[in-house]
């Protein structure tokens, strides 16, 4: 497991992906963020993130596409599958490896609050109650992006299924009002942003971290499930 | 050391491997032989555990690869078709990054995978990209991940494909030479290289084994006709009767060569028996030059034709011919699962085949029903 998280983590930086994607990232974010403070209203740091949270159902996908639909592709999956490595080991090298490039790129969003706390006044207990609720909102992000990656051989695909896939789920809590009853409760539950929201409001639950760390759960399984299953059926 | 056991794999419908039982003893090389689509693969991609099967079990020095998978993989080393190389990587970074996945222990990496890469000879390219290589120097690279970890076993799936003559020869004598310390599987389509390499050889067709024995058994056995190429300056049947009088002579088949009075002639004849001085002299005598005489033996086609045609008997083939039409359609789906170059390549053989424009139509129809 540790060999693949190695060879992935080098393979994200031999590749201009990772770089692109952390560029791209950290200078919409910083762009944004230069606007919100000159704008003169009152800023809160939590909101902000809350909202470029929204961003990574972007960046994300295009930074896991690769992951199982280039394996496929090239047929490097055979030495992989054919080694000593369990299948459950190959996933969680790999969703390990892309989880890293994720928090390099969250930390380095860190400059900004802590130029805040140098240079003003940053409400800290709510900005890491913040960071949390976008790590794991981020965190489940690329486990849905690995999910989407195993499914084909082709990256673009993988990426737009996973893009298109996130703004459903998305979308899903955005037409809530027109849901009633069980419908509502279920498209407050699998609604993402609305638990985070919760974290923004520096209400830290147990319920929303569980949720998180299901869904993540959930869907690595299932990537090993889909591995497995193409074992199985292809010809 | 590799004991097969009525392996049988099933993709849907169709039976890509069928009942097949076969042993492999320690140290031996062992050539795995077959047409396109026969099935070699697949049994390849079952004994390794990338495929699981749909029934029969696989052991390796005495592990069941259903149910102790790790084992296994950790005693084979496996080069598919495809060589399995990461192109964004540098060769010694890919061999560090394999014997890492294979748990071999950090004390022994520098020194095995700097003598492997002397053995294969990929030492000068060493610190090259993977993606910046011939197909040649990839194959090697594939080559050298099976050898990492020195498993007991290597299953090498077509080695020898798309490489030049030199390089065809070079990878046969490697084999030859690692024949020495493990047991090796390989397989191919070409006869002569399994002849030149193997000590036992399994042919499968159709997913089921039809032949298992030694490279010299099966030519003496199968390949009782020796085939000459012949182009001869005169006229067609003149040239086809005097030919059809010398002893030995079996078959005779015409063909035009475009030049003008000067045909191809396809002569099989009987092994033991050189025809090469009468048919000579009875040109000479009779005045035709002979322009081109070339010995070109029997290939796996062939062989491979006698040996089901040999099975099946002849009182079958009416049978095969009306089941013919379901036949092609089962083709037709294979072929939707497999790579558009390996379709081509069987259109290639098709055609060429077309072109040997054989004896009798029986035969024709079955070597379509093989491919």
């Amino acid at each position: 497991m540790f060999a693949i998280y190695k060879k992935e983590l080098k393979a994200y930086f031999y590749s201009p992906l990772a770089y692109v994607l952390i560029g791209i990232y950290m200078l919409i974010f910083s762009l944004f963020l230069r606007g919100v403070f000159t704008s003169g209203r009152p800023f809160m740091y939590g909101a902000y993130l809350y909202q470029y949270s929204f961003l990574l159902i972007f960046i994300l996908p295009t930074l896991t596409m690769r992951v199982f639909a280039e394996e496929k592709k090239s047929g490097t999956d055979v030495l992989l599958m054919t080694s000593p490595v369990s299948v459950p080991g190959i996933v969680l090298g790999k969703y390990l490896a892309s989880l890293t490039v994720f928090l390099l790129m969250t930390i380095l969003t860190l400059i900004y609050p802590a130029l805040i706390i140098i240079y003003g006044n940053l409400n800290i207990m709510p900005a890491i109650s913040c960071y949390i609720g976008h790590i794991l909102l981020g965190a489940f992000f690329v486990a849905f992006g690995i999910f989407t990656s195993s499914l084909t051989k082709s990256q673009v695909i993988a990426a737009v299924t996973g893009i298109g896939g996130l703004i459903l789920i998305w979308f899903i809590n955005q037409i809530s009002f027109l849901f009633k009853g069980a419908l509502l409760s279920f498209a407050n539950w699998i609604s993402f942003f609305f638990r985070f929201r919760e974290f923004v409001q520096g209400l830290f639950s147990t319920r929303d971290l569980v949720f998180f760390l299901s869904l993540i759960g959930l869907f690595l399984l299932l990537t090993m499930i889909v591995i497995e299953k193409r074992r199985w059926s292809q010809g | 050391m590799i004991e097969i056991q009525n392996l049988t794999k099933h993709f849907g419908p169709i039976k890509a491997v069928n009942n097949i039982n076969f042993t492999v003893e320690k140290g031996e090389i062992l050539g795995f032989l077959g047409p396109n689509g026969a099935g070699k693969t697949t049994t390849m991609n079952m004994i390794t555990g990338y495929l699981p099967s749909t029934s029969g079990t696989v052991k390796v020095a005495g592990y069941d690869i259903g149910e102790q998978p790790a084992e296994v993989k950790k005693r084979i080393g496996y080069l598919p078709e495809i060589p399995p190389v990461y192109t964004d990587m540098t060769v010694k970074e890919y061999l560090y990054f394999v014997s890492d996945l294979k748990k071999v222990p950090r004390s022994k990496r520098a020194g095995q995978i700097s003598d492997i890469m002397e053995k294969i000879q990929i030492d000068h390219v060493k610190n090259r990209l993977v993606g910046n290589l011939s197909k040649g120097y990839r194959q090697r690279v594939g080559l050298a991940q099976a050898l990492v970890g020195s498993p007991e076993v290597l299953i090498l799936d077509e080695p020898t494909v798309g490489l030049d003559p030199n390089q065809i020869i070079e990878i046969r004598r490697l084999i030859k030479e690692l024949g020495k310390e493990h047991t090796i599987i390989f397989s191919s389509h070409i006869l002569q290289e399994v002849s030149a390499v193997c000590e036992r050889v399994v042919i499968i067709n159709k997913g089921e084994i039809v032949a298992i024995d030694t490279p010299d058994n099966l030519s003496r056995n199968l390949g009782n006709v020796s085939r000459f190429l012949m182009k001869v300056e005169g006229p067609q049947a003149e040239v086809t009767n005097a030919l059809s009088e010398i002893k030995g002579i079996l078959n005779i088949e015409c063909d035009s060569n475009g030049e003008e009075n000067v045909f191809k002639y396809t002569v099989d004849s009987e092994k033991d028996i050189d025809v090469r001085r009468p048919i000579f002299f009875k040109m000479a005598e009779l005045g035709y030059p002979i322009l081109e005489l070339q010995y070109v033996g029997m290939d796996l086609e062939e062989i491979f034709r006698k040996l089901t045609a040999g099975e099946e008997g002849n009182t079958e083939v009416q049978d095969e011919e009306k089941a013919l039409d379901g036949g092609a359609e089962n083709d037709v789906e294979k072929n939707e699962g497999k790579s558009q170059e390996e379709q081509g390549e069987q259109e290639n053989i098709q055609q060429d085949d077309k072109e040997k424009k054989s004896k009798l139509k029986k035969k024709n129809k079955k070597e379509k029903e093989v491919e």
